[in-house]
């Protein structure tokens, strides 16, 4: 057998820096599989690495259908990359539906790896070719590499005593074995995996290991492929990494906070794309004192983590935007109480059921308004899958040392999509810890009596002497919280709710700025935004373009170095995965001209275009300055 | 801390500083009155009790009970509750609720609080009326009730509250009357007493919007021959002369009266509150005015694990297997799966 340690390679290798491949065939063709297979050994063999799962939201829309194409974006490089990639080098398409709703992405002269076995009559017409692609000019501005991978795996596991239906489920394995020869990466940790899932099933284990293996040595010995490539891997700041999702980032970074503050963790969360996983991963956590409760629907979930903070616990709920509009009320009746509280809400296309496992920024508005009356709420927003893990934490940070419910924007892009991530010494991670409000013997206990600095109330948790009180939703007597009508008070407790909120500001790293502090334009981004127009602004930069970066992650309150940073710029340029909902904030409270580049299409902005917009933007400039 | 070491505490320790603002004449006075009696019987701390309550006008209860409370928001205190139960196994939690706010707004609610067994004790004040809104027909208004939201009388049929709470699995049902004070001390006792999921059914009226809604069979002078009251192994008799009863025809309940047609004691249904099978527990449920008198006091109590028992039992079982295995190292959590090193 030969490995790619081995050497024995036939034809040239040509080196490249960067190279972004798309997986695409069937919902039941193991994409998302073959996909995470291939970022796993990519990550581990040291590039860097970005992926964007795309899949659609029926388990399994009829086979061979458009709607039934599940994707997996991978982007790796021997530098530093933010972005899956804008357009993929490599089309490994398992079905004429695939290729036909992938083809259009691929860059000119890239190459197409398809499973010719599936290009029969049948799958042709529901992909809605009048003739075969393969057969006639269609393809030509392409490298086509056409591999009989039905019939090769059909081979390759004879005697195994299997079904045909059970070796045809091999053949993602056969592709991703030829992706591991193309790209000279190890085949060890897809075994490792394939011995681990199929373990008591030996001839299931057996199939996909050959089929693996029949891919690998297919790229190997055939001819088709003249050259194959080589990656270096990245160098990235020293330190030991994994790879990791943004919904696996956020669940680590709860428990981590749940450690950092000393006190219990609880969820309770309805299911719903894109946000159970973080459910799932947090229910398996028993064994760390975590509860979780899957509840009756998206009101009881917020309900039970209200009823856990009011009893002292890190009460959480997470969803996503239709579930975040059932919780509306809730968040304002723990805006009216002031308990800490973690509402996670995994972005998705929208509105209603909109497209669930696509990706979208459009609920910040909501986030920030989307409740009865003025109730404001801190709102934060990671950037990148990996950095879900710290903003986790300091969405606890802030909920516990302010007490105040706090919103945590995730979006689909981040929750599914991958990189590689520094992990932390847990051990120089600051605590987070607040106290509870201490037992007293003396009578007259007020419940909203804040502390100077933040404005918080006290914690005072059921099953402590002397602190009975009663707290509602009905508006309450500044510091005693006794129900009030009086009109003026009203009026000093909506300005309190809103200072309280304010003063969070006090509390959050300065906003970093990646370039000059001066320029041309500011690119002003927040959430998953953040590798496109990072990458955008490098390459605009590299051309010596005055076009610096910032990116939010505080979204409310806004912080307060923002103005300035905004107003050294000749212009700002707002990309953001919504109709304008960051932008409309901004220029109401700082009156700053900033332009929108706004395109909800379900996918990550691709760098050239927010390159492109900045381009314009500065062309007019010039043009203006003539 | 065991009870002896508890100070004795009154009604007077449960009243909280705040006016009672209910209207005059209402049955939440009573309601109130019989639950700030009961606590002190349960050895429990004050600190260590909880109101929590919907919207409307039973809403109010906890801000005149001085134990911990959260008035909180329309249908929604059993969700509050669970959370609060799962995270602080240690509290008595108390949920205070009406007719429209259990049954309408927080239907879902109430279902899943039964089915899973959360240990709370909830309360529903049963007037058949929306009153802090001012007089709309609710889920328990009889058809053709006519209010200011249904002029010509409602055309949807009621819910039967103990029915309801029997299909999902509620581990204790009772019934009893706003005005009836020492059985409703007492279902309140029981209520408490049990562990899992307690549902009282209390009919209470609303002498502004729906005055007398009860008072058909539960008016001192007839409710003897209109109600039945429950008794543990003891079989169904009720009447001012205590001859008629319940007998069990098969699944079909019937008014008989003993000594007559040959009908003794024992022909009569003998209440069994701790039946596993919630069926009779229905067609008690079922039983009302005029075809039967109404029943009220337990009409089930049956032990089962509550949800923070098994959540709590589960997470130790988990904790206990994972101790096995060395202890818990949350930087080998954060590193699962393949790690590299980069120097």
């Amino acid at each position: 057998m030969t490995t790619p340690d081995s050497g024995a390679q036939h034809g040239t290798v040509t080196e490249l820096d960067r190279v972004t491949i798309r997986f695409a065939g069937d919902s039941g063709d193991g994409m998302q599989l073959t996909g995470s297979q291939f970022t796993a050994t990519t990550a581990l063999f040291g590039n860097d690495v970005s992926t964007l799962p795309d899949y659609p939201a029926e388990i399994r829309a009829p086979a061979g259908s458009l709607p039934g194409v599940s994707g997996f974006q991978i982007s790796f490089s021997s530098g530093d990359i933010h972005t899956p990639g804008d357009r993929p080098d490599v089309l490994v398409a398992m079905n004429p539906a695939a290729l036909k709703v992938n083809l259009g992405d691929l860059v000119p002269g890239g190459a197409i790896i398809v499973n010719t076995d599936a290009f029969n009559d049948i799958n042709l017409r529901k992909a809605g070719f009048t003739e075969d692609p393969l057969k006639n000019q269609s393809l030509q501005g392409y490298n086509l590499y056409e591999i009989p991978m039905s019939t090769m795996v059909a081979g390759a596991c004879e005697g195994l005593g299997l079904s045909s239906k059970q070796v045809e489920l091999t053949k993602n394995f056969f592709a991703l074995g030829v992706m591991f020869w193309l790209y000279e990466r190890s085949m060890a940790g897809t075994e490792k995996w394939i011995a681990e899932k199929f373990a008591g099933k030996d001839a299931i284990a057996e199939a996909n290991r050959r089929a693996l293996h029949a891919g690998y040595a297919f790229g190997e010995t055939t001819e088709i492929f003249h050259t194959h490539y080589r990656v270096a891997a990245a160098h990235l700041p020293p330190g030991t990494y994994r790879n990791i999702t943004g919904n696996e980032a956020t669940a680590l970074g709860f428990v981590m906070a749940s450690k950092l503050a000393e006190r219990d963790l609880f969820l309770a969360s309805y299911p719903i794309t894109p946000a159970s996983d973080i459910l799932h991963q947090l229910s398996s956590y028993k064994h760390l004192g975590i509860k979780t409760v899957q509840s009756e629907d998206e009101i009881a979930a917020i309900g039970a983590a209200v009823g856990a903070a009011y009893g002292g616990a890190m009460g959480m709920t997470t969803t996503s935007g239709p579930g975040m509009a059932l919780k509306a009320e809730m968040l304002g009746l723990a805006v009216m109480v002031e308990l800490p509280l973690v509402v996670v809400d995994v972005q998705r296309a929208g509105p209603s059921t909109g497209m669930p496992t696509k990706t979208e920024q459009g609920d910040l508005l909501m986030s920030m308004f989307g409740r009865n009356s003025d109730s404001p709420i801190p709102v934060i927003a990671p950037a990148t899958p990996a950095e879900c893990f710290t903003m986790a934490i300091e969405a606890w940070r802030i909920a516990l040392h302010h007490m105040t419910p706090v919103v945590f924007l995730s979006d689909a892009f981040l929750a599914t999509g991958a990189e590689p991530w520094s992990i932390p010494n847990v051990a120089d991670l600051p605590s987070i810890k607040v106290e509870n409000a201490p037992a007293s013997d003396k009578p007259g206990f007020r419940p909203y009596q804040r502390d100077p600095e933040t404005l918080a109330r006290p914690w005072a948790v059921p099953g402590t002497p002397g602190l009975e009180h009663r707290i509602g939703g009905l508006e309450k007597l500044d510091e005693l919280g006794t129900v009030s009508y009086d009109p003026d008070n009203h009026h000093r407790m909506n300005l309190l709710r809103a200072e309280k909120v304010a003063r969070v500001a006090r509390d959050i790293p300065p906003t970093e700025i990646y370039g000059e502090a001066t320029g041309d334009l500011l690119i002003l981004g927040w959430g998953s935004t953040y590798g496109s127009i990072r990458s955008a602004v490098e390459r605009l930069q590299s051309r010596g373009k005055r076009v610096s970066h910032a990116h939010l992650r505080y979204l409310n309150p806004l912080p307060t170095d923002l103005e300035a940073m905004l107003k050294n710029f000749k212009h700002v340029l707002m990309p953001e995965l919504n109709a304008g909902q960051l932008r409309m904030l901004i220029r109401a409270k700082y009156l700053v001209d900033a332009v929108g580049f706004n395109l909800v299409r379900g996918k990550p902005f691709q760098i050239g275009e927010i390159e492109a917009k900045a381009e314009s933007i500065l062309g007019e400039s010039v043009e203006a300055a003539k | 801390m065991t009870q002896s070491e508890l100070p004795v505490l009154t009604k007077k320790d449960f009243e909280s500083d705040q006016d009672v603002r209910w209207c005059p004449g209402c049955g939440d006075y009573s309601i109130l009155a019989q639950t700030q009696k009961t606590m002190p019987t349960f050895g429990v701390a004050k600190e260590k009790i909880v109101f929590i309550s919907g919207i409307g006008c039973s809403g109010r209860l906890p801000y005149y009970m001085n134990t911990y409370g959260f008035h909180t928001i329309h249908g929604r205190a059993a969700t509050i509750a669970t959370g609060l139960k799962a995270a602080r196994p240690d509290l008595m939690v108390w949920v205070i609720t009406g007719d429209g706010d259990a049954l309408s707004i927080g239907g879902n609610h109430l279902i899943h609080a039964m089915r899973r067994n959360v240990d709370m004790k909830m309360i529903m004040f049963n007037n058949r009326i929306y009153g802090l809104t001012k007089g709309q027909a609710s889920p328990t208004s009889p058809i053709g009730k006519k209010t200011k939201s249904t002029p010509l009388g409602t055309i949807e049929t009621p819910i039967i509250p103990l029915n309801l709470v029997a299909a999902a699995e509620a581990s204790f049902i009772a019934r009893s009357v706003d005005t009836h004070s020492e059985h409703l001390q007492e279902m309140m006792q029981r209520a408490g007493e049990h562990s899992g999921a307690a549902f009282l059914e209390v009919l209470q009226n609303c002498n502004i919007f729906n005055d007398g809604a009860w008072r058909d069979f539960t008016d001192k002078s007839v409710k003897e021959d209109r109600m039945l009251v429950l008794k543990h192994g003891e079989p169904m008799i009720f009447g001012a002369e205590k001859n008629k009863g319940i007998r069990l025809n098969g699944l079909r309940p019937e008014v008989v009266t003993i000594g007559e047609n040959g009908v003794s004691v024992a022909d009569l249904w003998v209440h069994d509150e701790t039946d596993p099978d919630a069926t009779r527990t229905q067609i008690l449920s079922r039983m009302w005015w005029p075809d039967f008198p109404v029943p009220v006091g337990v009409f089930r109590r049956v032990p089962r694990p509550t949800h923070d028992q098994l959540l709590v039992e589960q997470i130790d079982g988990a904790k206990a297997a994972r101790a096995a295995k060395g202890p818990v190292d949350l930087q080998k959590l954060l590193a699962s799966g393949e790690t590299w090193t980069v120097e």
